[in-house]
């Protein structure tokens, strides 16, 4: 048996920029299998940016990512900024990193349980029955099974997130990035979907969070990042970063947790 | 043969014309749906290229749907009729081989696929542009290929939204290919003429084949309404 690599996913020293804009100045990060790694920070600190350079739908310029053990292959253009060598590479790697977006993104023309079975049919090639089976099973489990021939335009926000996290989990990733998972949610909806989070923190997934949600990311984090514009401004522990944290930045963000 | 009554005349067999009518509306829709889908094929390329092609490519395909849209479709009708067949022979002769005549048939089909075909690109195009990107997005994220990615969900997702702008081409392609009828190829316009011109029963022929028109439309935009309610089953209705 090959020996399993301790980290889920590592990325050294990430920068990106938009024209002249640098939002990501050198963010490193290493996340184990079972971690639970939340992102925090105010708007435009580059937290989505760095979450979505990790499965390349940002194409970051500078960097290494190691996922499961595999290094991307990335080569740099006559500017200096890194490419993808092999967009296959990426499209395979992405199968073990599921994604879910603030805005759901759940395909408007399949149903509920189409859109679970889609990925693990078309991309990952298994048969149909198969895959409903375990679409079923996961739909259950999110509290949509009796939703699944529903079109998601039918469905409440909260109900088509939870839609969305089912289609993650069925690919069966090894980590799972949620990118603001609540903040598109009415406040009564947020719970259910958090609730759903939760558990799967506590099944041992891998995940890497960004989030709005304090103290949701106290309670669930193994390891929380503050960043602030485009680095790393504090980090560790949620504890040490809700607690005690060294940067009078992250104290006043944080301000408002603290009793 | 002045003697006929008028369901004599309209009747399926000679002496009635009503068969040589009928004759003709199956060659019209013939040549609208092999237009319709030559266009529909041009169209999706042009589309894609016009969105993701590189610079030379974009601008090719401008100077298509602009030329195309500018010029009325009479002349390009028999332009590229003449045009083409013309350099088709030129081609062979430079080759040493004999000339071709080219079958009205093949030439309809082509000569309006090709004008379809630059209506269809800006349709297409905004079908396209319309599908909200998050979804396509998504679609990457789940590991698709950018091929997988537009069987699965840009095309299915852009449908609901080209169909209103494919259901007009439809109904215009149908009368288009009246047009041919100046190339010689009988379909319904040509058919009509040729009943009218030898009964001189011109309102009577004129008539039937606008009747003819009529039911083509009218079941082609129940059809569409039918195709439309199905490709947006998954959009609840506007308030």
């Amino acid at each position: 048996m090959t020996q399993e690599p301790a980290f889920a996913l590592e990325v050294e020293d990430v920068h990106k920029s938009y024209g002249n804009n640098e939002v990501l100045k050198g963010i490193s990060m290493s996340a184990r299998k079972g971690d639970v790694i939340s992102l925090i920070g105010s708007s435009g600190a580059g937290k989505s940016t760095f979450l979505r350079c990790l499965n390349f739908l940002e194409q970051p310029d500078r960097g290494r990512f190691i996922v499961n053990g595999e290094e991307v292959a990335l080569k740099a253009d006559k500017q200096g900024r890194l490419h993808p060598e092999n967009w296959r590479q990426i499209e395979r790697l992405r199968t073990g990193l599921s994604m879910v977006f603030q805005s759901f993104n759940l395909w408007a023309h399949m149903t509920v349980l189409q859109n679970v079975i889609e990925a693990p049919m078309h991309v990952l090639g298994q048969n149909r029955r198969e895959a409903t089976e375990r679409a079923e099973a996961l739909l259950a489990k999110v509290g949509l099974f009796d939703k699944r021939d529903a079109y998601p335009a039918f469905l409440s926000g909260g109900q088509q997130q939870r839609a969305a996290i089912a289609r993650a989990l069925c690919m069966e990733p090894s980590v799972m990035l949620f990118d603001e998972p609540t903040s598109a949610l009415d406040p009564e909806l947020v719970g259910e979907v958090l609730k759903v989070i939760r558990d799967l923190a506590e099944e041992g997934r891998t995940m890497i969070l960004v989030t709005h949600e304090m103290s949701f990311a106290r309670d669930v984090s193994d390891h929380v990042m503050f960043l602030h514009q485009g680095r790393v401004e504090e980090e560790g522990t949620p504890e040490k970063v809700f607690g005690s944290p060294d940067s009078a930045r992250c104290r006043d963000f944080t301000a408002n947790l603290r009793n | 043969m002045a003697n006929l009554s008028y369901l004599e005349l309209l009747a399926p067999y000679p002496p009635g014309w009503g068969g040589v009518l009928l004759a003709g509306a199956a060659s019209t829709l013939a040549i609208s749906f092999g237009a319709y889908l030559t266009g529909m094929a041009l169209g999706l390329m042009g589309a894609w290229g016009k969105l993701k092609g590189g610079r030379i490519s974009a601008l090719l395909l401008d100077g298509y749907t602009t030329g195309i849209r500018a010029i009325p479709e009479l002349i390009l009708i028999i332009g590229l009729y003449y045009a083409g067949t013309d350099g088709l022979n030129r081609l062979l002769a430079g080759l040493g081989l004999p000339p071709v005549e080219v079958n009205g048939f093949i030439a309809a089909v082509a000569v309006l696929g090709i004008v379809q075909g630059a209506y269809m690109t800006e349709v297409f195009r905004g079908a396209i542009l319309a599908v909200p990107t998050g979804q396509i997005e998504a679609a990457a994220a789940f590991g698709m290929r950018p091929s997988l990615r537009f069987r699965r969900v840009i095309l299915p997702a852009m449908i609901p939204n080209a169909l209103p702008g494919l259901a007009n081409l439809w109904m215009s392609v149908t009368k288009d290919s009246a047009l041919i009828a100046v190339l010689g190829y009988q379909e319904l316009a040509l058919a009509t003429r040729i009943a009218a011109g030898n009964t001189k029963h011109y309102f009577l022929f004129f008539l039937a084949a606008a009747a003819i028109y009529l039911v083509i439309s009218l079941l082609s935009t129940r059809l569409f309404n039918l195709l439309e309610r199905r490709a947006r089953r998954g959009q609840p209705l506007p308030h």
